[in-house]
């Protein structure tokens, strides 16, 4: 592993992540043989690439027999490079001809991915490059802790702060983030909707609003003042339990800043209200007229390597390459041109993930999945219940490197190629097309995705359209995607090459590239941002007598995801080494619990174990569990699956628990 | 099944939040709003930000949905059993669900001189603050007045006090109670509250009450205030802070109970079928809380229940926070307030008379049944979910009074 000190991006900083990341290539854990179980119950046995494709491919053919092409289900990644994402959703809508494909992306940046396109016609986690980050008057970061789940940006908030720039955190939690702020608001649980309108509202009593720009370039403002009307301060107060005189004193930063950003993460973006949270948050930046211009805007922070690009090649059930809507006659009508089709032949939109997941095995579900880079059984909600569907399907193939969690239920396993063994494009946070070379060839024995989609497609019948050259992929896509939102038609491997990646929409060769957005006009047909008219509501599930606590879900520094790779990583696991409960010494207190003790955290819809952290950085009313341990210590086993009604999110961010010592639960379990 | 016509009565802050919440939970009824001021719904609460500037009449209008708004519609007539009412002007409307908001009135105390001798309404120069009309009335008199007396020193009284302050006039309360806002506050805290009023140039004259309003014999305009003591206060301006009362003749003319305000139950059910009631008109358990925050968690209930995403809630009362916060003065308060009351009350009190602010926590068998916050409010919020959840709080009781204690 080496820094490259000269790209921009990182300017080299690694995380302890990407340092030992060379780790999970050589990995013991590491499958070099595809494996197949002859029968339910049975165990899984090495078996030949042959042999595990054609099983494959028979279960799939057999459930679209059976049951018609939807009972083949697809479960893609964000961490799948563009080229994996792309094929893959042409894998389902052709080679399988089903419209049940989603990832897990679905679980990431979906609630701020609708909010863009309502707000700003267009989906780009940031629409300035991260450089501009530091350059910034006023800095406002929700439900976002980039000090431990995207270390390399620490600096450019540092920077921002010698500049004279000002850092205000909004997270129920004083994280490592929140200790670098001039002004951490520790809200509630689920608030950070009433606490943008709350914003609001002081924005426009004390003269903040940009009139000028809230006219010539912006809709719906009278709808978005009268939301911010209905929350006063006083009842902001009550919604997000941040004292009046704070809240003033953040909108008072805001909006006398010359510029200003607001990015959100899943703190903000995972709730049943997801997408209207993040439209009041980019209202704030409407009104003030910190959108559209230089050093102001609203941006997402990306969840996964290849978040950003993950969603606009066709992997979502909605969506067809180049962030094209499967709905749009005429993005179906190109699509299909390129892949030489019928456009009739292009299935309609599918379920989203969660939905996906909880309908396999049932009546109108799909009865066979094929999963690529992802493990449900640890990072979907409502876990238990998602891991029963798993093992109600007729047949689950899983493409993996690890036998994770979810490989470890499958029939059959292929053991595929990782980051350093397989050219691909991921697209980052700032929509800049990076091209990852190959540096090492797979282990014998492992292949990579786009190979295994090429042999099941020609199991399935379709003999042409799935190359497993990664370049050739591209090249399709670019054409697949020219004319879209996300117009890759100009971009290269030959040009990323020779850049440190081109930013899209980038419609030809000559064109160079769209660092920044709406600096003219906004993706709108107007050209207008539009204001998101919206007020808050509750959680699905807020405490009461029997679940009195909240619980909040997030992650750790040392770990990624559901840990399927950094749990394979000894220095990581030294770091972090398994799950826990994060509570405040009060609540312990009251509780009768100490550091280190057992406790059994107990949502409507299961327990989970892990030992007591005690610390003053959380609220008294809120425990946080990491998500990244499978086991009795399942962070997901908790969460509420209640989606969100336009971006299908779920409900991770907040569910209501009771907690208590394991032991004791354990005692009365036994005394009854 | 045709779509349920919902008339609601009034275009007040439980009347919008009743139609926005309907709409946002996919009710598919139509909504009507029928509101006698000539403006759409707006956020009353905000009145004294707009009587000082802070806010544009323009700035407060609330949210209401898909529902429309009929302005200048006074509902003069129900009629239950036949589901009509009448509008002032002779339009007769049908309905198949009926809410009344028809909100609260200010209390005209019986002062001498207060309205004008031909019955026309109110003595030149003296104002009530209920309406957005009373408001913009009310400042641009206030822009040319120099001395102002408002009498009633309740949270509306201080508020609007401290308002006319901040417009440049001279303030005085006159307030009959013991001390300011007694409805909230302790003698102490109300100390506290009063030199904060002082120090913006605002006097207050407790345990006086105002026997008439002399105007001036050439222009009408009122001249002074005459308390009860003879002591003349000279003013040009006069406003009456005088609290309110639930507004309640068209359900006692349509026949429904009524006691203090509209009886409702748990489902905000009158007692005529079909007819409900939220917001400062309705009585629930004995109680009008007159306050927004009640106001709006009927109004939530009832949208729940109509709407039928939740045809089982139940509104089963509020424990409202009073909450004051006009520029530097600030208080919340809750639930009980006078330990002398009841002996087994445990009392903690924190006061710190440089920094202006007052707390006090009151106790009885470890639980939070009461508290006062004065000038520093850092720790509402830890106080407000002890007092909801009434959990023990003999634990480390500082950390209600101290932020980050």
């Amino acid at each position: 592993m080496r820094e490259r000190p000269d790209f921009p991006v990182n300017r080299g900083a690694l995380c302890g992540k990407g340092r030992t990341a060379a780790a999970v290539l050589t990995s013991a854990a590491r499958l070099s043989t595809p494996l197949v179980r002859d029968r339910r119950g049975g165990e899984l046995r090495p078996a030949t690439w042959d042999e595990a494709l054609d099983r494959a491919a028979a279960g799939f053919d057999a459930a679209r027999t059976a049951y018609g092409p939807d009972a083949v289900g697809v479960f893609g990644g964000g961490g799948l490079t563009n080229e994996k994402a792309y094929q893959l959703g042409k894998f389902a809508r052709i080679a399988l001809g089903t419209a049940n494909i989603d990832y897990n992306g679905r679980f990431c940046m979906a609630s701020a991915a609708s909010a863009h396109q309502l707000a700003f016609g267009l989906d780009r986690g940031l629409p300035f490059p991260l450089q501009d980050i530091p350059g910034t008057d006023c800095l406002v970061l929700v439900g976002a802790n980039p000090a431990e789940t995207m270390p390399p940006a620490v600096r450019y908030l540092r920077e921002l702060r010698e500049r004279g720039g000002t850092l205000i955190v909004v997270d129920p939690r004083r994280t490592r983030t929140a200790e670098l702020a001039d002004l951490h608001l520790a809200n509630r649980p689920g608030s950070d909707l009433a606490l943008a309108l709350g914003l609001l509202h002081h924005v426009i009593a004390d003269g903040y609003v940009d009139d000028e720009f809230v006219a010539a370039r912006t809709t719906g403002w009278n709808g978005a003042r009268a939301a911010a009307m209905a929350h006063w301060p006083e009842r902001v107060e009550r919604l997000t339990g941040v004292p009046g005189p704070r809240l003033r004193e953040a909108a008072r930063l805001f909006g006398r800043a010359r510029t200003g950003m607001v990015l959100t993460a899943r703190g903000a973006e995972q709730h049943s209200k997801g997408t209207d949270t993040v439209g009041a948050w980019i209202d704030l930046c409407l009104a003030t007229g910190k959108a559209g211009r230089p050093y102001s805007g609203y941006g997402c922070l990306t969840g996964q390597g290849n978040g950003q690009g993950g969603r606009e090649h066709g992997q979502k059930a909605d969506q067809l390459p180049g962030y094209r809507s499967l709905e749009d006659p005429a993005a179906r009508a190109h699509v299909a041109g390129v892949w030489g089709v019928d456009p009739d032949r292009l299935p309609r939109p599918g379920r989203s993930a969660y939905e996906l997941l909880d309908t396999l095995g049932r009546e109108g579900g799909a009865r066979a999945l094929l999963l690529m880079g992802s493990n449900p059984v640890v990072s979907a909600p409502r876990a238990e219940h998602v891991t029963e569907r798993l093992h109600a399907l007729d047949l689950l193939v899983v493409s993996d490197l690890v036998l994770c969690e979810t490989a470890a239920l499958a029939d059959v396993v292929l053991p595929s190629a990782q980051w350093a063994e397989e050219t691909g494009t991921t697209t980052n946070l700032e929509g800049r097309v990076i091209l990852r070379q190959r540096a090492l060839r797979p282990p014998e024995g492992v292949r990579t995705d786009l190979w295994i989609l090429r042999e099941l497609a020609d199991r399935l019948g379709t003999h042409e359209g799935f190359p497993d050259d990664p370049e050739e992929v591209f090249e399709e896509l670019r054409r697949a995607s020219a004319g879209g939102p996300a117009d890759y038609s100009g971009i290269s491997y030959r040009r990323i090459r020779e850049t440190d990646g081109v930013f899209w929409p980038c419609p030809d060769d000559d064109h160079p590239g769209t660092p920044r957005l709406f600096l003219e006009r906004f993706a709108t047909p107007d050209g207008r941002a539009r204001f998101a008219a919206v007020t808050h509501r509750p959680a699905d599930e807020e405490p009461d007598a029997a679940f009195p606590l909240y619980l909040t879900t997030g992650r750790v520094l040392a770990q990624y995801q559901s840990g399927a790779q950094t749990r394979r990583v000894a220095a990581l696991n030294r770091a972090a080494p398994g799950p826990f409960v994060e509570l405040h010494p009060r609540l312990a207190r009251g509780l009768g619990i100490t550091e280190g003790d057992l406790l059994a955290v107990t949502s409507r819809r299961g327990t989970a174990v892990a030992p007591a952290r005690i610390t003053e950085t959380i609220r008294y009313d809120t425990v946080f569990m990491p998500f990244h341990w499978p086991g009795e210590g399942r962070a997901n086993t908790l969460t509420n699956p209640a989606l969100d009604p336009t971006s299908k999110m779920p409900e991770f961010k907040l569910c209501a628990v009771r907690v208590e010592r394991a032991q004791a639960q354990g005692a009365e379990r036994a005394a009854s | 099944m045709r779509r349920p016509r919902i008339a609601v009565v009034g275009a007040g802050m439980a009347a919008a939040r009743f139609a926005e919440r309907y709409g946002a939970l996919g009710g598919t009824g139509t909504v009507t709003l029928y509101g006698a001021e000539a403006q759409r719904p707006y956020n009353r609460v905000l009145l004294a930000d707009v009587l000082t500037g802070r806010l544009t009449p323009g700035d407060i209008a609330l949210p209401t949905g898909a529902a429309r708004t009929s302005t200048r519609a006074e509902v003069v007539a129900v009629a239950t059993a036949a589901h009509t009412l009448a509008l002032r002007g002779g339009a007769t409307e049908e309905w198949d669900v009926l809410v009344l908001a028809t909100g609260a009135n200010p209390v005209l105390p019986p002062i001498r001189g207060v309205r004008r001798a031909d019955g026309t309404g109110l003595a030149r120069g003296v104002h009530a603050l209920r309406s957005l009309a009373d408001c913009v009335a009310l400042a641009e008199d206030a822009a040319r007045a120099r001395r102002a007396v408002v009498i009633g020193g309740g949270v509306l009284g201080v508020g609007t006090s401290r308002a006319l302050a901040v417009l440049g006039c001279e303030v005085e309360i006159v307030h009959q109670g013991p001390h300011l806002t007694e409805r909230h506050l302790d003698a102490d805290a109300a100390h506290v509250l009063g030199a904060g009023l002082a120090a913006l140039g605002v006097e207050s004259y407790t345990m006086n009450r105002a026997r008439a309003v002399h105007c001036a014999a050439g222009t009408g305009r009122v001249s002074a205030v005459e308390l009860a003591s003879g002591y003349r206060l000279d003013c040009d301006l006069v406003v009456l802070a005088c609290g309110v009362r639930p507004r309640t003749a068209l359900a006692h003319a349509a026949g429904l109970a009524v006691r203090c305000g509209v009886v409702v139950d748990d489902t905000l059910a009158t007692s005529a079928p079909d007819v409900y009631a939220i917001g400062d008109c309705a009585e629930h358990a004995g109680t009008v809380h007159g306050l927004s925050a009640p106001a709006w968690d009927q109004a939530d209930a009832l949208a729940a229940r109509l709407s039928g995403t939740g045809p089982d809630t139940r509104y089963t009362g509020s424990r409202p926070l009073a909450r004051l916060t006009a520029g530097p003065l600030e208080y919340a308060a809750f639930g009980e307030v006078d330990e002398a009351a009841d002996p087994a009350l445990d009392v903690l009190r924190l006061s710190d008379a440089t920094r202006g602010s007052y707390k006090k926590l009151l106790l009885r068998e470890e639980r939070l049944v009461g508290a006062v916050l004065v000038g520093d409010v850092s720790t509402v919020d830890a106080l407000a979910d002890a007092y909801r959840l009434g959990r023990p709080v003999t634990d480390e009781p500082l950390h209600l009074l101290v932020a980050g204690g």
